[in-house]
């Protein structure tokens, strides 16, 4: 049994304490936007905030939460795609098959969160999602007009 | 938009299992949201469709239908285009559908194909959609004329709007589509002249890009449904091993677990996987991992004993021949110089995000699935297949993919799903592959080398060239069928003479050549080889560009003019290979080390311009791209920008780090810490120029990345003097090799 706060709202999950907390967002609070992609802490696409900075959720054992962490998914990264990351990106029409942009969103999302203005080593260092459809270099200018909206 | 009518109907369908499920997908994209004051039509009846591709709502509202999959590569916009220039609809109230594949048969293929592959998806039903749209439009202004009393002939479209031109009255399409849904459709219709288009040509951003930045797309792995349960699946590590014994109980009290079952192998003997059905995939997967297995038999193949083999048809006495004139012996004979290379292409996966996974629901006299698939009529026959019903019986439900690259065309996935479902009838069972399922379970980029050998005069020409081809094929091992005469001529893409195959005439070799053979030694290792984003024309474009740059140096000459000076016929391949040369400063004298590439494939002409930096320690940095690609009629440019930009990520990738090897018979690398991708860091910048030359219809979502390695590896031996022809590179010193 946990109690989690996810996009400002309070769940209780029954769940065993080393389950991965994507696992849980997606299995228990039914937010499937956040996905599985290598279980790993690989390939970034299950990425999330906890507290404000990006976390790999997938190898993030719900156990470790003590309850008070404000955790936030893509899904409630803002109302109605109105942040300056998910703004950037629908002006660059940054997705393709769209699987691993909301990792990547809330990758850099996070990023910013802690560094509003990373230089292009910042952002190299911080954003090693994959993405194989190949968004890459979009999500590079995406990141540089985010900043620009923020 | 009212929650009512045909659009969101098709929602309620889409998500509408025999049991009366609903879930929340919706194919399609809604378009712009009503205005507070938009008329209510709620009371009205739901208009019928146009014809097959077109719904028109009362409100105007355009549903485009669209038979091939969304991957990523943005056919669902591209198509969508076509269809709305043709209808000369308003393209903001344009929304999208996908018809099912049980519709699809039920109509006797109305649609046509589903298959998503080979760069096809526009190119190959851009004629009959067009006409579609043609007829459709034709309909509605027949049906305005005939409630005005006038001569179609004297009415005009634009924008969802028809006007009698005497008499200046107009109307809109959402208030004649009900009336012309009842007429017949026109006997021959001619579709617009590309002069004419208007949105076919535009910039115009995706259909699909709202949902994705919200995670509200919901994929096959996200699929609910009420009293779902979740399974993990475990196939035999080894090639060719079943199943001995597996220890069922030992897992039963694991939490949220239900039912342990073995499946049997859908391509050949055997039960060869096991599947854990369980409340949550977490515990299915996790009970999984915990269950004793025990396998039997299998095949120890070895990639690096494989070798051998490989080495073997490079020189073998037998081999089929794929192209080639002229008098080879006699051109060696006389050499100035000889030139020889060996170059290797291993096995890749194709390294979807989305792991394989499809949801199924099995009742008696029915079976369903919600699946990415790039073949939904593949699927569906494999959903009859595997269920044992009638293919009326059986429906597919199309969701757009999380990647496919060739992987989502094999139905083994969807196979084994139905199967898991049969286990629990009247209870849907989404199964998702792990990771680790998904590296060691694919269907691989096959493996070849090649040996290249060239002839050079005393003054530097190109007066003989061997290419001989070792190794796997694709169409041996899944379509044999489809060898003539035990050739695969999928083998030689991008290097075949016209005339070989209809269905090959878009992979000619460009460059022309005096005297030439370039033939292929099958040498099939026991893995099974899949169409892999780009295919064949990827290690082809390497054995080939790589080779022009190594005879050119050779030959003293410039890698550029050397190339162009065999490309005489083929202007068009020229005209691409010049201007990545113009643009990204080929010969000036500036220090930087560039590598070119040119390629004919899928109906494309492409080239590359890499510039790339090698340091000191042999470390590799490529600084910027400069890609061209002519596909002949450029349906959405930013798009076509997208698809060259990530055809680098995936080019370069294989060319970094793809590679899937084999020991004792089971794949090494089972996950993206040893089977890496290319990260954000070594991104090049890429700049994309489109050129459009008109008259013909090519690919866009696989041709250049054939290119990408070649130009590199061309670019590195410009840094370092050194030739790399082992790939990956992964780790090698660049300045070592």
């Amino acid at each position: 049994m946990a109690t989690l706060k996810i996009n400002g709202e309070t769940v209780t999950v029954d769940v065993e304490d080393d389950t991965p907390l994507l696992w849980v967002i997606r299995e228990q609070a039914g937010l499937t936007g956040t996905k599985y992609g290598c279980g790993i802490a690989q390939c970034g696409t299950c990425t999330i905030h906890v507290d404000g900075s990006p976390v790999r959720s997938c190898v993030f054992p719900v156990g470790a939460l003590s309850g008070s962490e404000e955790i936030t998914t893509i899904e409630g990264l803002s109302e109605d795609a109105s942040h300056p990351v998910q703004k950037a990106w629908a002006e660059l029409d940054i997705p393709q098959c769209g699987y691993c942009q909301p990792g990547m969103i809330m990758a850099v999302s996070g990023m910013l969160n802690d560094n509003p203005n990373p230089s292009d080593e910042d952002i190299d260092a911080e954003i090693t999602n994959i993405c194989r459809c190949g968004t890459l270099a979009r999500v590079r200018k995406g990141i540089k007009l985010a900043v620009e909206k923020s | 938009m009212a929650d009512t009518g045909f659009l969101s109907r098709r929602g309620f369908i889409i998500g509408t299992g025999a049991t009366g499920l609903t879930i929340g997908i919706l194919a399609s994209c809604t378009p712009n949201a009503g205005e507070p004051d938009a008329p209510d039509y709620s009371n009205l009846p739901p208009n019928e469709e146009v014809n097959a591709w077109v719904h028109i709502d009362h409100d105007d509202t355009v549903t485009v239908r669209i038979a091939r999959s969304e991957m990523g590569q943005g056919t669902l916009t591209g198509l969508a285009q076509l269809v709305a220039d043709e209808l000369d609809c308003d393209w903001d109230k344009v929304t999208t559908e996908y018809p099912t594949p049980g519709e699809n048969l039920a109509r006797e293929r109305i649609w046509r194909d589903y298959s998503t592959g080979g760069s096809q998806g526009i190119r190959g039903s851009q004629d009959y959609v067009r006409e579609g749209a043609a007829a459709a439009k034709a309909m509605l202004i027949e049906a305005a004329a005939n409630e005005w009393g006038v001569p179609a002939s004297e009415c005009t479209s634009e924008n969802s709007i028809i006007t009698h031109g005497p008499s200046g009255q107009t109307t809109t399409y959402g208030k004649v589509a009900g009336a012309a849904s009842q007429l017949p459709p026109p006997l021959d219709v001619t579709v617009k002249d590309p002069s004419q288009w208007k949105i076919i040509g535009e910039a115009k951003k995706r259909l699909d890009t709202a949902d994705k930045l919200t995670g509200k797309q919901v994929y096959g792995a996200d699929v609910q449904l009420d009293g779902m349960r979740n399974a993990a699946i475990k196939q035999a590590p080894k090639i060719g091993a079943t199943i001995a014994s597996y220890d069922a109980a030992a897992i039963s009290n694991m939490p949220g677990v239900e039912k342990v079952i073995a499946l049997k192998n859908p391509f050949g003997e055997g039960e060869n996987a096991v599947a854990v059905i369980a409340d949550t995939w977490w515990h299915a997967n996790k009970a999984l991992e915990a269950l004793p297995i025990e396998w039997a038999g299998g095949v120890a193949f070895s990639t690096a004993e494989f070798e051998a083999e490989l080495d073997n048809g490079l020189t073998a006495e037998e081999a089929f021949v794929g192209n080639g004139g002229g008098d080879l012996a006699g051109a060696f004979a006389a050499a100035d110089q000889m030139i020889e290379a060996t170059y290797n292409m291993p096995l890749q996966n194709h390294a979807c995000m989305e792991p394989m996974n499809t949801t199924a629901l099995y009742t008696e006299d029915r079976c369903e699935i919600w699946c990415p698939t790039q073949n939904g009529e593949a699927a569906l026959a494999a959903v009859s297949e595997a269920s044992g019903l009638p293919i009326e019986q059986c429906e597919v439900y199309k969701i757009h993919l999380g990647g496919g690259f060739g992987r989502r065309a094999m139905p083994d996935y969807v196979q084994q799903s139905v199967l898991i479902a049969k286990e629990m009838p009247g209870t849907p069972v989404k199964m998702l592959w792990s990771r680790e399922e998904s590296m060691m379970h694919g269907f691989f980029h096959p493996t070849t080398k090649a040996r290249v050998r060239g002839a050079l005069d005393a003054d530097g020409n190109l007066t003989g060239m061997h290419m001989r081809i070792s190794g796997q094929s694709i169409l041996a091992t899944l379509i044999p069928q489809a060898l003539q005469d035990g050739v695969d001529y999928a083998t030689f893409q991008g290097l075949l003479p016209a005339g070989v195959d209809p269905r090959l005439e878009d992979q000619t070799l460009k460059y022309s050549f005096d005297n030439f053979l370039i033939d292929h030694a099958m040498r099939n290792p026991p893995v099974r080889p899949g169409f892999w984003r780009g295919v064949n024309l990827n290690q082809n474009a390497i054995y080939l560009e790589c080779f022009m740059d190594e005879l050119a140096h050779a030959a003293g000459r410039d890698p550029l003019e050397f190339r162009l000076a065999h490309l005489s016929d083929s202007p068009k391949a020229a005209a691409v290979l010049q201007a990545v040369a113009d643009r990204s400063g080929w010969g000036n004298d500036d220090g930087k080390a560039r590598g070119l590439c040119v390629m004919y494939g899928f109906g494309s002409y492409v080239a590359a311009c890499a510039e790339v930096t090698v340091d000191d320690d042999g470390k590799l940095f490529i600084d910027k791209i400069v890609a061209a690609t002519d596909p002949g009629h450029a349906v959405n440019p930013q798009q076509i920008e997208a698809q060259v930009e990530g055809s680098f990520v995936y080019g370069l990738s294989a060319m970094l780090y793809g590679e899937i090897t084999y020991a004792d018979g089971e794949v090494q690398e089972r996950n993206f810490d040893t089977y890496n991708s290319l990260r954000l860091a070594d991104m090049p910048e890429v700049e994309t120029i489109i050129m459009p030359s008109g008259g013909f219809w090519g690919g866009v979502g696989e041709p250049t990345i054939a290119v990408a390695a070649p130009a590199v590896l061309n670019a590195i031996y410009a840094a370092t003097g050194k030739r790399i022809r082992q790939l990956p590179i992964k780790d090698q010193n660049l300045r070592d090799a």
